[in-house]
């Protein structure tokens, strides 16, 4: 095989717009990671099936490892990296922290964003409605119920300006 | 030891791990997001043969792919290495013989994974295919060449603790069961990955997802055949480990070899199905249990045989057999116990430890052998349960020495939260509930390699400015040591947690903890990191009671400051005191070390099962059975865990929580199974595990009995509460539909099964013939002569 053919895409990640020369073969998930250096996007399987590499696009979850980044082009990416603002962590975050809702951590980029989208949606969404969302991000050390508590406190704090 | 909750001040708090922020920001760094300049990356061909000779490997059309900078065989890393010292049958390449479908045989490194993944496929090997081993039956009838050496059998083991034969003769009630326990995986979200590099002066790092790099250091050592001191491992934080990360991985060992080979740092990162097939988890276990009681349900002897289906290596066999043996007597007065148990070779991915290490199949087999039994015998089976507790500060009759039970409180927390007692006997159609109860280690009594050394030790230095330097061996697997070791030292010195500064998991610059394993980090390092703490304590509190005219003894380290007991307007600032103490003495510094209390018992076998303290936990599950589809849900669970104290209570319900959900899943669901030879579900969509919409309610309590010899009382949380929950659901799914589903995962087709079976049950009917050696009657502990 020859070094690989590279194609220029432009991606809007975490609101700033880059220019990369990327193989037109890798995924959003490999262009975050490994061109970009924005390691807090996981992977867990790498086809699709445990939303370890969730990112939003327009403020949707979406897969990363299922995406290619020329398709992207002009769409908004956020990243875990992207959460939080200004310096302050999102209140997810804090909530995530305060109630011990990350315990080995790879899980959590994926969890807090798909959790930020369903907040963005809907700002007090009951426990039933929490669980539907975060059913297709696999966590492996809490049982979950740490994380709905953290939804349900961050919600509960919508307009509580972050630490 | 036992200081009162009211005079702590971080020790007991839910407190914001140390980790959290790094967590919840995406900055924590795990394995694959390590990259350095000139970075390689390897990959492994791994054998698509259950069983088979190697007749011949050519590497020289992936030696000359353009890109690939180097090929590996099993030539290249001869030297056989095992996590036990009685188990050195691995080779990071295989040479001879694959053993299973995953086992590795080559390797490339090439500038980047897809030249190296199209290398792979350049490799040519010829094999001659032999039978494969799939089962335990097939294992003993051993058709074909053996796996290993002469025979498919690994381990055996029989041993007698009193006459049992005896016992059950003169018993007035007696009950067989065989139940099965099919294999799982730990499915860490985390796939393992290692990272080397070799630096100018010929020193190897290697970077690792491993819970136990003291081991890994070890094993490099050895195939490498380098000292260990021109080698430095760094475990990163495990996202997710379970057991599945502690043992020594063949891409741990062939990264190394390839950045020796290449000069350039390798990355070799598993694919999640080759976590699959690297596997060490549940080991498949057939048992067989044999109880006499009295007419009152008091517990006379016990029978008990275990068949382990092991897979293709040793790995941590040898202590998976035993421990199928080793517990039961922890949880009730057993006053004559047999266990015999084999452990057998297969062509399957090697099975090791998984959360509970095989306690948790005897676990299945004895909760639900007595809940059988309780029926039997018109006792309820709480009460069965009440009447057979051993006591604290007592023997088990296989010499398990117990401290601290908080086992009784634990059954009164469930038993009284869920109404077990009342509203069992009243479920509404298909609704049922389940009990069952279990004990486990705070930390294996006993080292991997035996010797006098500690299992644990802490390094503390402080700084001048008033923060403190903890350095110790433990890697974080998301259990929370780091939290454990940074609330301890800060609770002795009296400063806070964001003032502890941790380096843990670093062989170069951490004195030891052999590793996240065995429930073992908050007894052990705890213990180090408090006896390292008082000491540089008492250093300032001599230099402060010299400067306040007082006893070092008046004094008390509270909220930064070193201050007199009884006058605390007299005191000086934690940084004063570490100055005038560094002005006085040189650098301030001090270790802790923890070695476990002699605990071994008289006879062969007796290393597996001593533990400093042991947890107890009980749990009542209710389940919700659609007899139509055979389908279990399970609405509500009760738990109740004896941690001794809780450092951090929020963590430990956590650790609750997490064991909960994952037995849910071994119980309804989890199997690593296999057709013809391949591994049904490597994958994470066919592989079913719980997801949120599974989550049941859960009451977690924690019951404290403050453990003399824990630090502040403490023991274990990351596994007990496993243990107790998938007998339970087995237990519930009786009380619901009548139907005795004796095999793990009780999926719906086995609901379904028994419900249109006559005896209503699905399980094995028997164990197979096999011959155990002759039994060693060991001798039994004073207070079980003549019992």
């Amino acid at each position: 095989m020859l070094i690989p053919e590279r194609v220029a895409v432009r991606l809007r990640v975490n609101g700033e717009e880059t220019a990369l020369m990327v193989p037109p073969y890798k995924t959003l998930l490999e262009v975050l990671r490994e061109d970009m250096g924005l390691t807090g996007t996981k992977h867990g399987c790498e086809l699709g099936e445990c939303s370890t590499c969730g990112v939003l696009v327009d403020g949707k979850p979406f897969l990363s490892c299922l995406s290619m980044p020329l398709d992207l082009e002009g769409r908004e990416i956020t990243t875990v990296e992207g959460m939080s603002a200004d310096g302050r962590s999102h209140p997810l975050q804090v909530a995530f922290a305060e109630l011990g809702a990350a315990q080995c951590g790879y899980c959590t980029p994926a969890m807090l964003l798909t959790a930020k989208a369903l907040l963005d949606r809907d700002p007090h969404p009951n426990r039933d409605a929490i669980m539907e969302a975060l059913a297709g991000v696999l966590c492996r050390c809490t049982g979950y119920l740490k994380i709905f508590e953290a939804v349900e406190l961050a919600a509960s704090r919508a307009g509580i300006p972050a630490r | 030891m036992t200081e009162s909750t009211e005079e702590l001040s971080i020790v007991g708090k839910p407190l914001i791990k140390p980790d959290a922020f790094s967590k919840v920001s995406g900055q924590t760094k795990f394995a694959d997001d390590l990259a350095l300049p000139r970075m390689i990356y390897g990959r492994i061909l791994r054998s698509p043969h259950p069983h088979a000779r190697i007749l011949r490997v050519d590497t020289s059309r992936a030696r000359a792919h353009p890109g690939v900078l180097a090929v590996l065989t099993g030539e290249d890393l001869p030297i056989k290495f095992g996590i036990l010292p009685v188990s050195q049958d691995e080779e990071a390449l295989a040479r001879e013989k694959v053993r299973y479908v995953g086992d590795p045989i080559a390797a490339v490194a090439a500038t980047d994974e897809w030249i190296a993944d199209e290398a792979l496929d350049l490799i040519d090997i010829q094999f001659d295919v032999l039978p494969a081993v799939m089962s335990i039956e097939q294992a003993i009838v051993a058709n074909g060449e053996p796996i290993h050496g002469k025979s498919n059998v690994h381990k055996t083991v029989a041993l007698e603790f009193g006459d049992t034969d005896e016992a059950l003769r003169a018993a007035a009630h007696l009950r067989e069961d065989t139940v099965f326990f099919e294999g799982n995986t730990h499915l860490p979200m985390e796939q393992h990955a290692a990272l080397a590099q070799v630096a100018a002066d010929g020193k190897l790092t290697l970077w690792t997802s491993s819970q136990t790099p003291h081991y890994v250091h070890r094993a490099l050592g050895k195939v490498l055949e380098m000292p260990m001191s021109r080698i430095r491992v760094i475990a990163t934080p495990n996202g997710g480990g379970f057991g599945g990360k502690s043992d020594i991985f063949s891409h741990e060992l062939v990264a190394a070899k390839l950045a020796l080979v290449t000069g350039r740092p390798v990355k070799i990162t598993l694919t999640r199905e080759e976590v699959f097939y690297a596997h060490r988890g549940r080991h498949p276990v057939l048992m067989k249990v044999k109880t006499g009681l009295t007419k009152d349900g008091r517990i006379t002897a016990m029978q008990f045989q275990s068949f382990l289906d092991g897979g293709g290596y040793g790995s941590y066999g040898v202590a998976s057999t035993y421990y199928t043996g080793a517990l039961q007597g922890t949880t009730y007065a057993i006053p004559r116990y047999r266990f015999e148990a084999v452990r057998f070779f297969t062509n399957k991915p090697p099975c090791g430890p998984k959360r509970g290490h095989a306690t948790v199949q005897p676990r299945f087999a004895l909760e639900t052998h007595l809940d059988k039994v309780a029926e039997e015998l018109g006792i309820d089976p709480v009460e069965l349960r009440r009447r057979n507790l051993p006591k604290p500060d007592s023997r088990t009759v296989n010499w398990l020495r117990i401290t601290s039970i908080g086992l009784e409180e634990c059954i009164n927390k469930v038993v009284e939260g869920s109404g077990f007692l009342k509203r069992r006997t009243a479920m509404p159609p298909g609704r049922g509930l389940g009990f069952a109860v279990s004990s486990y280690l705070s930390g294996a009594g006993t080292a991997i390699y035996w010797n006098d050394m500690p299992h644990s030790e802490v390094q503390l230095k402080l700084d001048r400015n008033g923060g403190v330097s903890l350095l110790c061996g433990a890697i974080d697997i998301g259990q929370g040591s780091d939290h454990i070791l940074a609330a301890i030292v800060a609770e002795v010195l009296g400063v806070s947690l964001e003032d502890i500064q941790l380096t843990t998991a670093d062989t170069d610059l951490t004195p030891i903890d052999l590793g996240s394993y065995s429930s073992r980090v908050t007894f052990m390092a705890g213990n180090a990191a408090k006896s390292a703490a008082e000491k540089v304590r008492d250093r300032l509190f001599e230099v402060a009671a010299r400067a306040l005219q007082c006893d070092p003894d008046d004094l008390m380290a509270r909220d930064h400051r070193i201050m007199r007991r009884n006058r605390p307007v007299e005191g000086l600032d934690f940084a004063q005191a570490v100055q005038l103490a560094e002005a006085q003495g040189g650098v301030v510094t001090g270790t802790g070390s923890y070695t476990p209390p002699k605990l071994v018992g008289p006879y062969k076998g007796a290393g597996v099962g001593p533990s400093p303290a042991y947890s107890y936990s009980a749990a009542v599950v209710e389940v919700d059975c659609d007899p139509r589809t055979g389908e279990v849900r399970v609405p509500e669970v009760w738990i109740a865990h004896d941690i001794g104290r809780a450092i951090n209570p929020m963590l430990v319900i956590g650790q609750v929580e997490g064991s909960v959900y994952m037995a849910l899943g071994e119980a309804l669901m989890e199997e690593q199974t296999f057709r013809l030879g391949l591994h049904k579900f490597p994958s994470l969509l066919e592989y079913k595990s719980p997801t949120a919409l599974e989550a049941p309610i859960m009451h977690t309590y924690l019951v404290e009995t403050i453990d003399r010899e824990g630090p502040f009382g403490a023991k274990e949380a990351g596994q007990g509460p496993l243990l107790p929950v998938i007998p339970a659901v087995a237990n519930a799914i009786y009380n619901a539909l009548g139907v005795r589903i004796d095999e793990v995962p009780i999926t719906p087709e086995k609901v379904l099964k028994a419900m249109h079976d006559k005896a209503k049950r699905v399980g094995p009917k028997s164990v197979p013939a096999f011959d155990f050696p002759p039994l060693i009657s060991a001798e039994v502990p004073d207070e079980w002569k003549g019992k």
